[in-house]
């Protein structure tokens, strides 16, 4: 049956190529599977991969000895590979490369797997497996990681035939950055990489069950423009998509033409420049009270490449209740999922918004912005500060104001990730990098990693926790081996914070399992253990000065210890099951 | 199939009597291989949708397969199992056959207890239903019905008296009808 498969998309292949199947011709070569590896990555432009050797994959790697084109970063775990590929993609939107071996190799990488399919980051994963005639025998190191993964990447394979490798990856990487992007996994048996088979040079890829819809529906487009222009109260709902559809320099043309307010998700921050009087800053169960308000009491809106997920919507019921809702999105899946729509558009929104854009007038919304403009004097983010302890807001604005608002911020999961979504300001797409949908601890230094590899002309912030950065920091010995600067910057407040937030105002402060203060280790000498430079802030007044220390030093990683205030909860905070205009505020 | 069956079949715990939920029969046709077909399953269970049943072989096309699923749901449930479809990358074509006429057709091999004493009124039930007798033995009968999900169901509950020793069914299969009579 497979082997069927396998004939017909040849045939499909070959069947496109017609025209151009000999100016092709002279650059057939008979290479070794691990050599059309490489070099197909290579024509794919690929500079960088992130990986990990094994038993099944050594061939691979003895042709990765012999290469010195392509950039190898050895990582010290699988997970912190796939992290800090994903981080690599969303620093460039290029997809982020990861190779490992069979069995642990490739279930080490599942939760990255996971954390770039439920945020559509494009990655394609190598995993090595056991000879085709071994697989199913329970072999040393042998699982089914094409099964295993089959939930979380866009597409995976299993190769059976060298001569369909190079195709294969081109294929895989072709869905893994078109349509609405995702990781895809391709299985390399040992049998297959060494054995010799035929690379073409053919880049051209077709895929007849798979056509992503990038043009939106024409008469959806002024429905939608005809609503907008009609429109008392509109505003622009914008998530990732935007990023992952490089769609920045539309919507900020649009939402300025029209005035038409922008808030944006966690995942969309940075897609409209927080410094336009336009902006109301990040929504959802941590977002502004503006924003929030403003999506309750809007009568247009307009989302752009987001998903309604549950963190931003809030109780569904009392979700924009009186608005008229259109709806861009690259994955007709999304639409209507959660929320009914009016007018669905599927498409690119790079495409999308320029027409919508054109087929508007601006409209007439003084009034809304009165509003507006009041709830945003009213009730502005709270920043506390403190003479003898850090809080944990002070720090975020602190290294807003040493980088100047220019660095890339990679986040964790949890408090700290919620205070830099909202007090760092973002102008710049590509600049906040955080893992939105899975919300997997553990994410941010690797992730922070893969930015910097990509982005080495820009400082990268990694701000984490106590909890999160003890879950991956093994990659610290990747950031010495290979000079890599990042900045981590770990607030501690010696609990796992958002847990123990709940927990106080839920659970009758019953603080179960979330103090690590027993346990924690000494940070400082933990960053100089590895050959990093490890830095401490107890107090306000040393948080300049630890911070501009680290910004000046660009040959190695280094680990700031902020020991901030151990309760400070999170606010604005739209608790599970309220509406999203039943924000609680907090104390202050 | 039968309720006790179809609850293990089903990721949530919704109700099947809801007047909202109806029948769908959903035509999928599909690269020919493994992954795909595991991918469509994984899809329906990991996102808690029903199937009631499933039915998968080639197609006209070389290297296509056709897979019929029956499932059950309200009208928006419906369409996210067609747009998740959509979202398989091996998938070529989806069609909610329910909103157009279609022929459906199922296959049961039924295995009944049948004395000579009670053959010929098995006979007149097998002649009622339009089935064949396929295979014979001294105490037992087997029973080739074909029809849809609802004729089959009816068949068997006739045979039960009789005592089923063993039921084999295929589930249903489906194609768009042509010509409906309209000119």
């Amino acid at each position: 049956m497979n082997n069927q498969a396998t004939q017909l998309k040849k045939q499909r292949f070959e069947g496109s190529q017609e025209s151009s199947y000999n100016e092709y011709q002279g650059q057939e070569q008979v290479l070794s599977g691990s050599e059309i590896l490489i070099k197909t990555l290579l024509d794919l432009d690929v500079d960088t991969i992130f990986g990990y050797p094994g038993g099944a994959v050594l061939p691979i790697y003895d042709t990765l000895y012999q290469n010195e084109e392509l950039r190898h970063i050895l990582i010290r775990h699988e997970q912190g590979g796939t992290h800090a590929a994903d981080g690599y993609a969303r620093a460039t939107g290029k997809p982020g490369v990861v190779l490992v071996t069979s069995g642990p190799g490739g279930t080490n990488t599942v939760t990255g797997i996971a954390t770039a399919a439920i945020d559509s980051i494009p990655l394609v994963v190598f995993t090595g497996q056991v000879p085709t005639n071994m697989i199913g025998n329970d072999a040393f190191q042998e699982a089914d990681i094409v099964g295993i993964t089959r939930p979380i990447t866009k597409q995976n394979y299993l190769v059976k035939d060298v001569n369909d490798l190079e195709y294969t990856i081109r294929e895989a990487f072709h869905i893994a950055t078109t349509g609405k992007p995702g990781p895809v996994l391709i299985d390399l048996p040992k049998n297959m990489v060494m054995s010799k088979g035929i690379y073409t040079g053919k880049r051209k890829v077709s895929v007849p069950s798979y056509r992503p819809v990038t043009k939106g529906h024409h008469s959806q487009i002024t429905k939608a423009a005809d609503l907008l222009s009609n429109a008392k109260r509109p505003l622009i709902y914008a998530g990732g998509g935007v990023l992952r559809a490089e769609a920045w320099e539309e919507l900020t043309a649009f939402a300025e033409r029209t005035n038409i307010p922008v808030t944006t998700t966690l995942m969309g921050l940075g897609c409209f420049p927080e410094s336009k009087p336009q902006s109301l800053g990040m929504l959802g169960m941590h977002g502004t009270y503006y924003a929030n308000m403003a999506m309750t009491e809007c009568d247009v809106l307009l989302a752009v490449g987001a998903r309604f997920d549950d963190r931003v919507t809030g109780r569904l019921d009392g979700f924009s209740p009186n608005s008229r809702k259109i709806h861009i999105d690259i994955d007709p899946s999304c639409i209507s999922k959660n929320v009914p729509v009016e007018v669905p558009i599927v498409g690119d929104v790079k495409n999308v918004l320029p027409n919508i854009d054109k087929h508007t007038q601006k409209p007439d919304i003084d009034e809304w912005w009165t509003s507006l403009n009041k709830w945003k004097k009213e009730h502005p983010l709270q920043s506390p500060k403190a003479e003898d302890h850090i809080k944990p807001q002070h720090m975020i604005e602190a290294i807003s104001e040493v980088t100047k608002g220019e660095a890339i911020v990679v986040t964790d999961v949890g408090q700290h990730q919620m205070w830099a979504a909202q007090l760092y300001k973002y102008n710049h797409p590509r600049s906040f990098i955080t893992s939105g949908g899975l919300g997997t601890m553990g994410y941010g230094f690797p992730a922070a990693m893969g930015a910097a590899v990509a982005k080495p002309d820009r400082p990268v912030v990694c701000i984490t926790g106590d909890g999160g950065f003890q879950m991956t920091l093994f990659e610290l010995a990747t950031c010495v081996e290979n000079k890599i600067p990042v900045k981590i910057a770990i607030m501690n407040n010696g609990y796992l914070g958002m847990v123990r937030q709940w927990q106080e105002l839920f659970f009758g402060k019953r603080y179960s399992h979330t103090n690590l203060k027993n346990g924690n280790p000494d940070f400082v000498k933990l960053a100089e253990s590895y050959g990093a430079v490890g830095l401490r802030a107890s107090r306000p007044d040393e948080m300049m000065e630890v911070l501009q220390k680290a910004m000046a030093i660009d040959d190695r990683p280094v680990v700031m210890d902020f020991i901030v205030d151990e309760e400070e909860n999170c606010y604005p905070m739209v608790p599970t099951g309220a509406a999203l205009n039943e924000m609680v505020e907090g104390d202050q | 199939m039968n309720n006790s069956n179809s609850q293990k079949l089903t990721g949530k715990s919704v109700n099947v009597d809801s007047p909202r939920k109806s029948r769908h029969t959903i035509s999928v046709l599909v690269d020919h291989n493994l992954n795909a077909l595991s991918r469509i399953l994984g899809m329906f269970n990991g996102r808690g949708f029903d199937i009631d049943s499933i039915s998968f072989g080639k197609g006209q096309q070389p290297g296509l397969a056709r897979i019929t699923i029956t499932t059950r749901g309200d009208n928006s449930v419906v369409e996210q199992i067609t747009k998740q479809l959509h979202n398989v990358i091996d998938v070529v074509k989806v069609k909610d056959l329910t909103f157009e006429p279609f022929v459906a057709r199922e296959l049961a091999l039924i295995k009944v207890t049948a004395p000579a004493s009670r053959r010929s009124e098995i006979m007149q039930i097998v002649n009622v239903f339009r089935a064949k007798i396929i295979d014979i033995s001294p105490d037992k009968l087997t029973i080739e019905v074909t029809g849809n999900s609802d004729k089959i169901t009816a068949a068997l509950g006739m045979l039960r008296q009789f005592g089923l020793v063993e039921v084999a069914r295929t589930g249903s299969v489906a194609l768009t009808r042509e010509f409906t009579g309209d000119t």
